[in-house]
């Protein structure tokens, strides 16, 4: 019965020292711990929500960058098709060009030649002729170096003259 | 270090032995154990080094105060001493013979005890702890805690997030000085009830009567008109069942708190009679072979007892803030709020 007797000293002791403890752990400890802590947590909830922000601006700049990167690569690779494409046609115009200078140039050998072996074949006519002449002269100089034979080349020329 | 304190405790029980068999015999455990449990007007650490504590005294209206070791003469003997006399942990007025006087109306016992001695211990504790991690908190402003400081913020974060946020609702706020109070306040005693030569003061009912009566004071101050409306007209029941439903209501208010004293103080207290049981039977056995067996029991007893200390503060501030929550929830249903009173 003792145990479960409050006593009347230990409850006024009790309650007062309870409140004064109540009222000034509240004004010089629990406030300024739980402000302390609210405003820590508000503070590394900002922190944690601007370094998201911070992420999210990161990638929309990235995303911007890659865009700008894919935007230049597409303008270079568009450049060098163009420049590629101006080169081979160049290239192209020139080979025409140059088969066709060619084709000129070939022509106007041929050309060339055609009228050289005219030349040389009308030479090789001429001194063909002179030649003929030439050994038909001779040939007839030996034959008719004898009397005899004179006279029948004499004989045959009129029977020819007489037939016309 | 825990050992050293056991072995500590075991000291103080062969020191009660002595004082038992000095006192004439036998070795009583039911006396020895009351008396550790019970409050006394000395703080006895061990034989030879005894606190003798202040008496406060309002006999009809007088104040009288004097030192409790007037009590004793120089064999250590219980004396009157002014017109008073104490007699089984108790002051009366004396008679002629020295004997407990039969009219006792009008006294008033205000006497620092070894209990009050123990409280204002513990509230200079909780100031110097909590004024120190208050004031690192300003030092250290947004910064990581550091020290103590880094030891209390989860507990008490814990209190604020689980028990109060979770229990309260958003009017929590207002509450927590004094659920973070009565955590610190119960769990700090309940472990200097521990320490060797420690007060039982949270194993004792005045104590906790007092922390209840908070608790009910609280509820009732903050009761909105919801909380009142279950209790005058409970929603859903018959109205001719009121003049039964009323007073169960009414009796449901006490009770609550009432089990909330009775629990912190069984608790305790019981902790403490087992511990102090388990090394009594090395006396009743008169055997030293019993003294480990007893050792490692109570060593046991003593890891389970550190965990009650800090159950029991839980508890009791888990419970408080349930009723708190009870008292401030807006609500419209025929609810089954305040029914948590199921544990421990």
């Amino acid at each position: 019965m003792e145990l479960v007797t409050p006593g009347v000293g230990l409850i006024f002791w009790q309650t007062v020292t309870f409140i004064i403890v109540l009222f000034l752990l509240s004004k010089f400890a629990w406030k300024p711990i739980m402000s302390a802590l609210s405003e820590r947590e508000a503070s590394i909830e900002k922190a944690l929500s601007a370094a998201e922000k911070a992420k999210l601006e990161m990638q929309g700049l990235k995303a911007e960058n890659e865009k700008l990167l894919a935007e230049a690569r597409m303008e270079r690779d568009k450049i060098l098709k163009e420049a590629s494409d101006a080169g081979n046609a160049m290239i192209e115009s020139a080979r025409n060009k140059a088969n066709e200078e060619g084709g000129r140039m070939i022509a106007q050998a041929r050309e060339a030649i055609e009228n050289e072996k005219r030349a040389a074949i009308t030479e090789v006519k001429n001194m063909a002729a002179a030649l003929s002449v030439d050994i038909a002269e001779r040939i007839l100089r030996k034959e008719l170096s004898n009397p005899q034979a004179q006279q029948e080349l004499a004989q045959d020329y009129i029977r020819e003259v007489t037939l016309n | 270090m825990k050992k050293l304190f056991i072995l500590l405790f075991s000291f103080l029980t062969i020191s009660a032995h002595a004082e038992a068999a000095a006192e004439g015999g036998e070795f009583k455990p039911g006396d020895m154990i009351t008396h550790h449990i019970a409050d006394d007007y000395s703080w006895h650490f061990a034989d030879g080094a005894t606190l003798y504590l202040p008496v406060i005294l309002i006999d009809n209206g007088q104040l009288n105060v004097f030192s409790s070791s007037n009590f004793y003469n120089e064999n250590h003997e219980l004396v009157p001493y002014n017109g008073f006399v104490l007699d089984h942990g108790h002051i009366y007025r004396a008679d002629a013979s020295g004997e407990p006087a039969a009219d006792q109306a009008g006294l008033l016992d205000f006497s620092i005890t070894k209990n009050v001695a123990s409280l204002f211990l513990s509230v200079a504790l909780l100031f110097l702890v909590f004024l120190t991690i208050a004031s690192s908190y300003k030092k250290n402003h947004g910064k990581a805690p550091r020290g103590i400081q880094s030891f209390f913020e989860p507990i008490i974060i814990f209190v604020r997030d689980e028990i109060a946020k979770a229990n309260i609702g958003p009017k929590y706020e207002r509450y927590m000085p004094y659920l973070l109070t009565i955590f610190f306040f119960i769990w700090f005693n309940n472990l200097l009830g521990l320490m060797p030569g420690g007060a039982n003061l949270t194993g004792n009912i005045a104590v906790t009567l007092v922390l209840a009566t908070m608790t009910l004071l609280i509820t009732v101050f903050s009761g909105n008109k919801s909380y009142w409306k279950h209790i005058f007209a409970t929603p859903g029941v018959p109205v001719w069942l009121a003049p039964i439903m009323i007073p169960v209501e009414l009796i449901g208010i006490i009770t609550k708190p009432f089990s909330l004293m009775v629990r912190l103080f069984a608790n305790i207290t019981a902790g403490h009679i087992i511990i102090l049981s388990l090394f009594s039977l090395i006396f009743i056995f008169q055997s030293i072979a019993v003294g480990p067996l007893s050792v490692a029991f109570a060593t046991f007893m003593f890891f389970l007892e550190l965990f009650v200390a800090l159950l029991q503060a839980y508890i009791f501030t888990l419970l408080s803030a349930m009723y708190f929550g009870g008292a401030v929830e807006e609500h419209d249903h025929v609810g089954d709020h305040g029914h948590g009173d199921g544990a421990h």
